[in-house]
């Protein structure tokens, strides 16, 4: 679950969003449309403790954010947040397998190939474990970031802009791909985008889906108190 | 462990800039071996022939050409001295020994020295095969001398004239290989050792015109030097002058002449020195600007590792071990290179067997050189290093 009261966050040069508050249950998906520039990494960020907020509360998967020591924070984030970027960012310079085993190196958790190969078998890219990235087409890349997202099993997946560049069948697959998984590992679901085709692409009211709603989220030039 | 195994796969993803970078750093820090490697065992050489000697005597000239001749055979003599003033020289009560040097032939470029038992008792050499001689053309051959000239017990030579190889051979007068000595370390490895009188024996063989010539040259036998030691270290004091202003030899110090040849010497070192400064800065330079592309680079990546759990240290870790590896792949080139270079010189050097230097030897001054390589490398690794422990995930996020 994921619950926001009372949040802004205030940038260096002095803009401040004030963001609605939400409040979603755990297996449930969120949408934050908008565009560009409207907050949506921001809230992320937010979402994710990467940064605080100016003001306000967080609380994701049980844990409230604020007062929390940044090592704790740290391994807090590798267990409870999957992360899908827009740009992969998969290390060119690594194999699938070993962009996974670094996601472990990173949560601080030993390198577990089992995982690795169970994760890559659940996206159908198991084949893929020694290929390097630039030898992946841009759906099996995506796949293999997805694999790298939820292969500590979190409970929050957060997902950026996961359909921009894409067409409409190959964006259709990403999102069935995203709702998928995180209903497959019972994880909350946040995709934020600008792109209007996604929440098309989101089932309403289908069996399973425990609620969906839109989110439009309003930047506020607030002077500094 | 994997800290160190992510760093290496990334260094290596740019193979070209890592095999560069490792290659200058390498250069400067073979330098610096080269050169630590020459001063110890230039060191080690003086130490060790120069031991016990406190003066040299020999024909007048140059003070440092008498000691470099006499004591480390890497030079030609100033000349020679009567066999008589050596002599008056042991009646001297400042003196304890006086140890005989007839240089003037050589065996294939390896110096035949004609001189007394009580040279190889200075050295504390000790005989392997055979025995010392004991009458003239009977010879000893050094450790080197006998591996180099694959010599046993009873092969014969002729010496040939001058000091290095390709003189006149002296056809008439041959040596008997009575001793064969263990190496020692000293200087005693590279030469022939034989009797004064075996050199004696061949020049006036030699150059005799008869009988009547023979006996004036007898009378008139010369030595090239002579080794002294003093009996009291006070002697230092007087007798040089002695010798320099009462007769016509001069009296040389080996400490004060290695001294004037290290200070000569070290002016060659600093400007290496200084070589290998500047290699070592460039190296740092290129060092910090593949690493700060690399920040640059990765960013994204970096950032990612953020957003997956890692923490800033563990992020700026993974820069600083590819620092680390670039610095210990060329701690350990610049110090294969180093050894190469000093055993190339000692090569060279070998074709007079003038041999003071020699490649893989690991002094523990060598320590310095992997210190040196991390240093410069995780010094340069620093700035980039505190790029990604500062790298931003929202800059991540919003940037599209």
């Amino acid at each position: 679950m994921i619950q926001t009261q009372s949040l802004t966050y205030s940038y260096p040069g002095g803009t401040t969003l004030a963001f609605p508050d939400v409040g979603i249950q755990q297996g449930s998906v969120l949408l934050l449309s908008g565009p560009s520039g409207c907050g949506k990494s921001t809230w992320l960020a937010l979402v994710a403790a990467l940064v605080a907020p100016t003001s306000g509360e967080i609380t994701v998967a049980g844990q409230a954010l604020q007062g929390r020591k940044k090592t704790a924070t740290d391994a807090w984030r590798a267990r409870a947040i999957g992360f899908l970027p827009q740009k992969l960012h998969l290390s060119a310079a690594l194999t699938v397998q070993q962009n996974l085993a670094m996601a472990q190196w990173a949560a601080g958790t030993p390198q577990d190939d089992a995982r690795i190969q169970t994760a890559l078998r659940a996206l159908g890219v198991q084949e893929l474990a020694d290929r390097l990235p630039a030898q992946l087409s841009g759906g099996q890349a995506q796949r293999v970031a997805l694999a790298r997202a939820v292969l500590l099993q979190p409970q929050v997946l957060l997902a950026d802009e996961p359909t921009a560049s894409l067409d409409d069948e190959a964006a259709a697959d990403a999102v069935a791909l995203l709702l998928h998984t995180a209903q497959y590992r019972g994880a909350t679901l946040v995709i934020a985008t600008h792109d209007a085709r996604v929440a098309a692409l989101i089932p309403s009211g289908s069996e399973g889906q425990i609620g969906f709603r839109p989110l439009k989220l309003l930047r506020q030039q607030l002077q500094n108190a | 462990m994997k800290t160190l195994a992510f760093a290496w796969r990334y260094l290596w993803s740019r193979p070209l800039g890592a095999t560069l970078n490792v290659l200058l750093l390498s250069l400067g820090l073979a330098s610096i071996t080269f050169l630590l490697l020459v001063a110890h065992q230039l060191g080690r050489a003086f130490d060790r022939d120069l031991a016990g000697i406190d003066v040299v005597v020999g024909a007048k000239g140059s003070p440092m050409q008498l000691i470099l001749s006499g004591v480390l055979h890497i030079d030609v003599p100033t000349g020679n001295i009567p066999l008589k003033a050596v002599q008056e020289l042991k009646k001297n009560p400042l003196v304890a020994g006086v140890i005989p040097i007839s240089l003037g032939d050589n065996l294939q470029g390896f110096r035949i020295v004609g001189t007394s038992l009580d040279y190889v008792r200075h050295y504390q050499a000790t005989v392997a095969q055979g025995a010392l001689w004991t009458q003239p053309m009977q010879a000893v051959l050094g450790a080197t001398t006998a591996a180099k000239l694959q010599l046993g017990l009873g092969a014969t030579f002729v010496g040939a004239h001058g000091l290095g190889a390709g003189g006149h051979a002296h056809g008439d007068s041959t040596y008997t290989v009575v001793g064969i000595l263990q190496p020692s370390g000293s200087v005693l490895d590279r030469l022939v050792l034989t009797d004064s009188a075996s050199v004696w024996k061949v020049h006036e063989d030699f150059t005799a015109l008869d009988a009547e010539d023979r006996k004036l040259m007898e009378e008139d036998r010369e030595v090239t030097l002579a080794l002294v030691q003093y009996t009291t270290p006070m002697a230092a004091m007087s007798f040089p002058r002695w010798v320099n202003t009462t007769t016509d030899m001069q009296a040389a110090a080996p400490a004060l002449e290695i001294t004037r040849l290290l200070k000569i010497l070290g002016l060659g070192t600093d400007v290496l020195r200084a070589f290998a400064g500047v290699l070592l800065l460039t190296a740092a330079l290129s060092v910090f600007i593949a690493l700060w592309s690399a920040v640059r680079e990765r960013r994204g990546d970096l950032a990612l590792l953020r957003m997956l759990g890692a923490s800033p240290g563990k992020v700026a870790a993974l820069l600083l071990c590819e620092a680390l590896w670039l610095g210990l792949l060329a701690a350990a080139l610049g110090l294969l290179l180093g050894q190469g270079f000093a055993a190339a010189l000692a090569w060279f050097l070998q074709l007079d067997n003038s041999l003071l230097i020699g490649g893989m030897v690991w002094p523990p001054e060598l320590a310095v050189v992997p210190c040196l390589a991390l240093g410069v490398s995780v010094g340069a690794a620093l700035l980039p290093a505190l790029g990604a422990y500062r790298v931003s995930v929202l800059e991540l996020l919003q940037s599209r």
